[in-house]
Formats: C-alpha cells, sequence, structure tokens
C-alpha cells in the first residue's frame, strides 16, 4: 500500500492511501457529500468532475468537486 | 357587461400570460368579468422568467414612483396568501454611493422617499460595509430603502394565474396569436388539443371573441398593436452556486439610473441580489438592437467585472447559469396602460421596462379600474396609450 494520507472530514481524522481522491475519502467516511436544496443528502455520481453533485467545502474554498481534487495531508474537508 | 356578450363570447381576452397579464387576469376575475388568456407558450415564460424579480419604489419620476410604490404595497398586502416557492423576502434595497458625489445623489433620495412615506435610511460608509461586508473597501455609503423586496417572479405569475382560473377564468396555452381587434383575437393555427373539440365551427376554432382585449405581451406587443412605441430592451443575468451569507440585501449602483437611462448602444451596471437558497444573482445590461437571445460574451465579460469591482468577493464564485431576456421600454420610460386609441375593443397592459413584476399588480388594479368605471387609487393620465398619440401631434 502508498504511503497513508490523513486528512479531516468534518472534524474527524480520516487516513486513505496517497493518491486518493476527496470523494473516496468522504465516503470512506460514511458521508454525503453535500445537501440538495429540498434537503437531500448528495454524492459522486459521475466521477469526472461534470454532474456537480460530490461538490465539498475544501480548506475553506466551497463548492470544490471532491472527485477531480486528490487528499493532502492535514486537507480541512466539511460537507454541511 | 357580460348580458351584451353574445353566447360563447369571452368579456376579457388577455393576450400574453406574464406577470402582466396574469395580474391582470387576476384581477378581472376577481371582479366576475369572464376571462380568456391566451399565450403561445407557457404562464411566465418570457421577460418574467428571465427578471430578477426585485420589487423595488423607484423614484425616477413622480409617476414611476407612484405606480411602483402602488404596486409594491399591493405585493405586501398579498404577502401572507404568497406561497413558499414564490420566496418572497423583504432584504431591502441598497443604493451603494462609492464617492462623495453619489453620496450627494443618496442624500437626495433620501429626501425625496422620506417626503413620500418610505421607510429610508442613510448608511456612511461604516455601516454599509457592516451590512454588507463583502462590498469593497472605501465605499462612501448608501441608501437602504426598507420595504423593497425580491421574489421568485414563475412562481408569481403562476400564483396569479391559478387564482384567476379559480375565480373562472380560462386559460388557453400553445395558441400563436396573429392578430387583435374589432372585439376579436384571431389565433395562427387555432387551438391545440381540445380545447374546443365540441365547436364544429372553423371560425370558432381561428377566433376568440370578447369585448374588451388586453394586449399583454410585453416586448413583442408592436407586432399585435403596430404603431405602440415599443423597443426590445435586452438584458443579461447570471445566476451563481450558492454562498450563504455573502450577500444580503439587493445592491444597486448609484450609477444604475445611468445605465437604465443611455441611450447609447448597450449599459452594464452593478445590481445584485440574493436568493433564498444563497445564490447570488448578477446583473445587469442594457441593449438596443439586439434580436437574438443568444448570450452576448462581451457584454456578459464586462457586467461581470463590474460586479467585481463592487463585489471583489464575486471573482472566484462559480457561475452556474446565464441567460438574456428582452424588456419592452417605451420612449418616456413609463409603461402603456389603458386604451389604445386605434381600436375601441384593444387596451395595452406593456411597456414596463424592468419594472414590470413590481408594476404588475399596480397595472391590473388601474387597468380594471378604468374598465369597470372605478376611481383608481393613483392618477392614471401619465401611463394612457393616448399620451404617445398626442406627442406625435405635436411633433
Amino acid at each position: 500500500m502508498l504511503s497513508p494520507v490523513t486528512l479531516m472530514v468534518n472534524g474527524s481524522p480520516v487516513a486513505v492511501p496517497a493518491g486518493t481522491t476527496v470523494a473516496v475519502a468522504v465516503v470512506a467516511a460514511g458521508q454525503a457529500c453535500r445537501t440538495s436544496v429540498s434537503g437531500e443528502p448528495r454524492g459522486p455520481l459521475c466521477g469526472m468532475g461534470t454532474c456537480f453533485e460530490c461538490r465539498v467545502a475544501i480548506n475553506g474554498k466551497p463548492h470544490c468537486r471532491s472527485c477531480q481534487i486528490l487528499c493532502e495531508p492535514g486537507m480541512e474537508v466539511r460537507t454541511d | 357587461m357580460s348580458s351584451a356578450a353574445s353566447s360563447g363570447a369571452y368579456d376579457v381576452a388577455v393576450v400574453g400570460a406574464g406577470i402582466v397579464g396574469a395580474a391582470c387576469a387576476c384581477e378581472f376575475a376577481r371582479r366576475g368579468l369572464r376571462v380568456v388568456v391566451v399565450d403561445t407558450e407557457v404562464v411566465g415564460g418570457g421577460a418574467t422568467a428571465a427578471g430578477m424579480g426585485h420589487i423595488v419604489a423607484m423614484d425616477d419620476s413622480e409617476a414611476q414612483f407612484a405606480l411602483t410604490r402602488y404596486s409594491q404595497q399591493l405585493w405586501q398586502e398579498l404577502r401572507a396568501e404568497l406561497p413558499e416557492d414564490v420566496e418572497y423576502e423583504q432584504c431591502g434595497t441598497i443604493w451603494v454611493a462609492a464617492d462623495e458625489q453619489e453620496m450627494a445623489e443618496v442624500w437626495r433620495k433620501w429626501d425625496y422617499y422620506r417626503e413620500r412615506g418610505v421607510p429610508v435610511e442613510v448608511l456612511d460608509g461604516q455601516s454599509l460595509k457592516r451590512l454588507e461586508p463583502n462590498l469593497r473597501d472605501g465605499m462612501a455609503g448608501g441608501l437602504l430603502v426598507k420595504e423593497d423586496a425580491v421574489l421568485y417572479p414563475p412562481c408569481a405569475a403562476r400564483f396569479l394565474m391559478d387564482r384567476a382560473q379559480k375565480n373562472g377564468a380560462t386559460l388557453r396555452l400553445g395558441a400563436s396569436v396573429a392578430e387583435i381587434g374589432q372585439g376579436r383575437v384571431r389565433l395562427a393555427d387555432g387551438l391545440k388539443g381540445d380545447a374546443l373539440k365540441d365547436d364544429a365551427l372553423e371560425i370558432a376554432r381561428l377566433e376568440i371573441s370578447a369585448q374588451i382585449i388586453v394586449n399583454a405581451t410585453g416586448a413583442g406587443a408592436a407586432d399585435l398593436t403596430p404603431g405602440i412605441e415599443i423597443k426590445k430592451r435586452k438584458g443579461h443575468l447570471v445566476i451563481t452556486d450558492r454562498y450563504p451569507g455573502f450577500l444580503r440585501h439587493q445592491l444597486v449602483e448609484l450609477g444604475y439610473l445611468k445605465s437604465a437611462h443611455s441611450v447609447s448602444s448597450y449599459s452594464v451596471a452593478f445590481n445584485v441580489q440574493p436568493r433564498p437558497t444563497g445564490q447570488v444573482l448578477i446583473g445587469s445590461s442594457r441593449q438596443y438592437g439586439a434580436e437574438h437571445k443568444e448570450v452576448d460574451h462581451g457584454i456578459l465579460m464586462r457586467m461581470l467585472q463590474r460586479a467585481r469591482q463592487y463585489m471583489p468577493g464575486l471573482g472566484p464564485k462559480s457561475a452556474l447559469r446565464t441567460w438574456t431576456g428582452f424588456r419592452a421600454a417605451t420612449p418616456d420610460k413609463l409603461p402603456l396602460i389603458g386604451p389604445w386609441p386605434g381600436d375601441k375593443s384593444v387596451f395595452l397592459a406593456t411597456g414596463h421596462e424592468g419594472l414590470g413584476i413590481t408594476a404588475s399588480l399596480g397595472t391590473a388594479r388601474i387597468l380594471v379600474d378604468q374598465i369597470t368605471g372605478v376611481r383608481p387609487a393613483i392618477p392614471i393620465e401619465p401611463y394612457l396609450p393616448s399620451r404617445a398619440a398626442k406627442e406625435h401631434v405635436h411633433a
């Protein structure tokens, strides 16, 4: 296994192999990526940056497509 | 009135199911008249769907103020009955002054509104920054107009049309109108579907009879009533993703009037609106002589640059959609509401430029008041279509 990377998802640490996308880390943490206007949980659908369903806030920046971004050590991911 | 109508005929045919047509239908039906509404497409699909939905008291002229403030008060009366999807929010407008020269305009406006009973507050640079932290530093101040509101226009039009139908109005969608006049609405292809399947007469399929025909077709109104001076004035809007808390009031630059009054081919102004979802609606542009609906990227870029000058934080925000629409502009910046001198059966309810959503309710009231012989709450003369005819005589 590649050297693990530890990042924070909603304040809890998650360890994933290097090269893992943020979308996978969020799923591994058992979280939905975001909540729709009508209050439904949403997660990665297309996995290629087109559907915008997997948006999360990364290091305070909202609406990042988590399927297109690789995990980095100490990254702060929020889904709420 | 209905006693004089022949069997099967309507008292009123409203052509155009935008927010102005829907408001008129609602008001006619409420007063017991037999109403039919005809539109080629859907309820609230034209300029109604393209506009911002800013319910604003405008002080451009005394007549414009009278109609917009009256209409705003009618929206306030209706507020408790509006369904949630109309998203009526009394967020207020802040007219933003970039420098001391514009601050003088803030004081002039403050005096104007205050004298007429509109709740307003002058903001210095610091209090403006406190209310809207994402405006750029160094603004001179602004004027907060507290009762201005925002809503979602297509749902507001749908609500008014539903209410008209509950009071007996008939809605005929998918019917393209070729001609109006002399108590008849002539359809290009007849009514689609089974609207009149029991009527064997071809003439009934192609015509709707009504004593009164209201032309509420917005920027296209001159197609049905040749001779009225309506020009299409194209606008662009952008909506962002959700950024809750980024913006709290409708913000408009004080240079806005310069843009709205510009007679050059196009102009842009900073005009942004918070939506209840946290999205930001970004405008505005004004452009004469553009007939096509496509987004003009040069104008769009200038509009967004203007927005970024006022709110630098908009720069990195992501935009979800961009679209255009056509305002119905008149030469004297006032709408056309009332009888058309060219045909006794034809009445106009158009020419609202960027104020159709606000003015829809007041327009409907004063139009139906005129027709039913009720004294209108505000003077109607400035909006009468005959004013244009008079100007021609003296021209």
